[in-house]
């Protein structure tokens, strides 16, 4: 991708970078996977202060749709939808697990990107040759395929092997400088599962006392 | 700086909100509402929600730009929703004003959103003067709160202590097998029935209560009270008079709420009440209003339905009255604020 791209990422923590021309200008990813809406725009900030830039130099912004708990996911994605938008610039969308996947400068042939889902449960993705085969999927961590891989889930499957080089959080910087190459998933967020409501049933009778419990 | 053209976002429960204004002035009210897909659910579902803020976000903010006929360079502030209302909503909308703020340049200002319910009314009815009282009513908040002055002094002196006035409209709605939102339902459905034909408890009305909770509601007993009443005509296999069961209901609502409206009035020393909420689009809860505030010798002030419901336009209208007094904006890291005390109006 040619131009000045920001890259944000809020599937797990909160990243956000700078690429020129493909290179990494600047990128930070912070700590811990809370405080999205809080941590996302001051990082932007930063980064773009760090690639000696300003926002209006920017000619495209690429954003990770996921997978990731919701509620952060939503912010990264707000965020480079409404950054595009004011500035005048495309928007590229590209899945955080392929981000990773990207990440691994060395990679095996056969390997697996895993990220935490939360409620016991993992995203994740199978890559053979540099494409993505398998996923993005979200299931327990005993369904993941066993052998090498990457991302901040890896460590929650014990089948999973940690390898050396194996990226470990998702970099803003690789993200703005890769996401042209990278397939595009769709407008819509890599939820994957859908909203927790039941459809209203039968009322409860208030009528009948129900039975305590000592 | 003499009259700010603030935008305005709300994204607090199922409305997705882009107001602009300038000053006092209404340019742009663009609402996006995801109220359709909880209807199944019989409520709002926060992930649902959530999930609609996100889709349409960019098209109710062209199309609010459209409406005003501005550019975002234009702008002289952005104000956002910073609370109360449901977390992964509120953080959409926030997260979009904070970039927004970014790309063009301009102070950001987290503002609390029953406040904005009142300043709303100002696009309507001008500034407003100090010492006024203030009725919320919606299918999230019930509160009775005094306005010294709208962006820096407004207190909370009573509230519901159970459901909201909307919530226990939702209930009685599925009770009656009427659909989700239960509010404009019941008001259709009263219409043709007897206010008087069911005598409903009012809740928080009896002496001992105006003792500890003269300004607070309950509308839990009351959406026990149908139910129950409900319950035993069926069982004894007579119909249900669905009219007369909205009716008086419908009255018992709007009595308390009016009753302790009036009596903060005049507790407070005020002869203005304003309404605001989605309730406030009720017809019985406007006529009994006018007919007790006229007795009463107090001004009613109540924006144009439009307007009661949640929107981006009471949010930059706040924003505007912020602004106006110069008091400074948010801090970078401003997060959602769930349960946002109505006392805090900038945050
Ligand atoms: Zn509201």
């Amino acid at each position: 991708m040619s131009g000045i791209v920001l890259g944000i990422d809020t599937a797990t923590s909160v990243s956000a970078g700078v690429a020129a021309a493909g290179r990494v200008l600047a990128t930070r990813t912070l700590e811990g996977d809370r405080n999205h809406v809080e941590q996302l725009q001051p990082t932007i900030d930063a980064v773009i202060a760090e690639a000696g830039i300003s926002l209006s130099d920017l000619t495209g912004v690429a954003v990770g749709m996921g997978p990731g708990p919701f509620t952060g996911l939503r912010v990264g994605i707000v965020t480079a939808q409404v950054l595009a938008e004011a500035l005048g610039v495309p928007l590229h969308r590209v899945c955080t697990l392929d981000v990773l996947a990207a990440q691994w400068e060395r990679p095996p042939a056969d390997f697996v990107v895993v990220t935490d889902a939360r409620r016991r449960e993992v995203y994740w993705a199978r890559y053979r040759d540099g494409e993505r085969v398998d996923g993005p999927n979200v299931t327990s961590p005993g369904l993941v395929p066993a052998g090498p891989g990457a991302g901040p889930g890896a460590g929650l499957c014990a089948q999973v092997e940690s390898s050396p080089g194996a990226p470990g959080a998702v970099s803003g910087g690789v993200l703005a400088a890769r996401a042209s190459e990278l397939p595009d998933p769709g407008a819509v967020p890599l939820y994957l599962r859908r909203p927790d409501a039941t459809v209203s049933t039968r009322r409860k009778s208030v009528l009948v006392v129900p039975g305590r419990r000592s | 700086m003499s009259e700010p053209l603030i935008l305005g976002i709300e994204s607090s429960c199922d409305e997705t909100g882009v107001g602009i204004v300038r000053g006092t002035t209404l340019l742009a009210n663009e609402v996006a509402s995801s109220v359709e897909e909880h209807v199944r659910f019989g409520g709002v579902v926060p992930e649902v929600a959530s999930r609609a803020h996100l889709q349409a976000f960019v098209p109710t903010l062209r199309r609010a730009l459209a409406a005003a006929d501005v550019d975002l360079g234009d702008l002289d502030g952005i104000a956002v929703t910073a609370g109360p209302g449901l977390m992964g909503a509120l953080v959409v909308g926030i997260a979009a004003a904070k970039a927004l703020a970014a790309a063009t340049r301009t102070p950001l200002y987290g503002v609390n959103h029953l406040v904005g319910h009142v300043a709303v009314d100002v696009l309507e009815h001008g500034r407003l003067p100090g010492g006024s009282v203030a009725l919320l009513v919606s299918g999230g908040h019930t509160s009775l709160l005094r306005v010294g002055d709208i962006a820096t002094d407004v207190t909370e002196i009573g509230s519901t202590i159970d459901d909201a006035a909307g919530e226990a409209y939702d209930k009685v709605a599925r009770l009656l097998g009427l659909p989700y939102p239960g509010g404009p339902v019941i008001d259709r459905a009263a219409a043709d029935g007897d206010p008087s034909a069911i005598s409903f408890p009012r809740g928080l009305t009896g002496p001992r209560d105006r003792q500890r909770h003269r300004f607070d509601f309950s509308f839990s007993g009351l959406k026990t009270a149908v139910a129950r009443w409900v319950e035993t005509r069926e069982r004894d296999g007579l119909d249900v008079p669905v009219a007369d069961v909205a009716a008086s209901f419908q009255e018992a609502v709007c009595d308390v709420l009016t009753a302790k409206a009036v009596d903060a009035c005049a507790a407070v020393g005020s002869d203005r009440l304003l309404i605001g909420g989605g309730v406030a689009a009720n017809s019985r809860l406007r006529g009994l209003l006018e007919e007790r505030c006229a007795a009463a010798g107090i001004a009613l002030r109540r924006p144009r339905p439009g307007l009661c419901t949640d929107n981006g336009a009471m949010i930059a209208a706040l924003g505007a009255q912020v602004v106006e007094r110069g008091l400074p904006p948010s801090p970078a890291d401003l997060g959602a604020d769930s349960g946002l005390p109505v006392s805090r109006i900038l945050v």
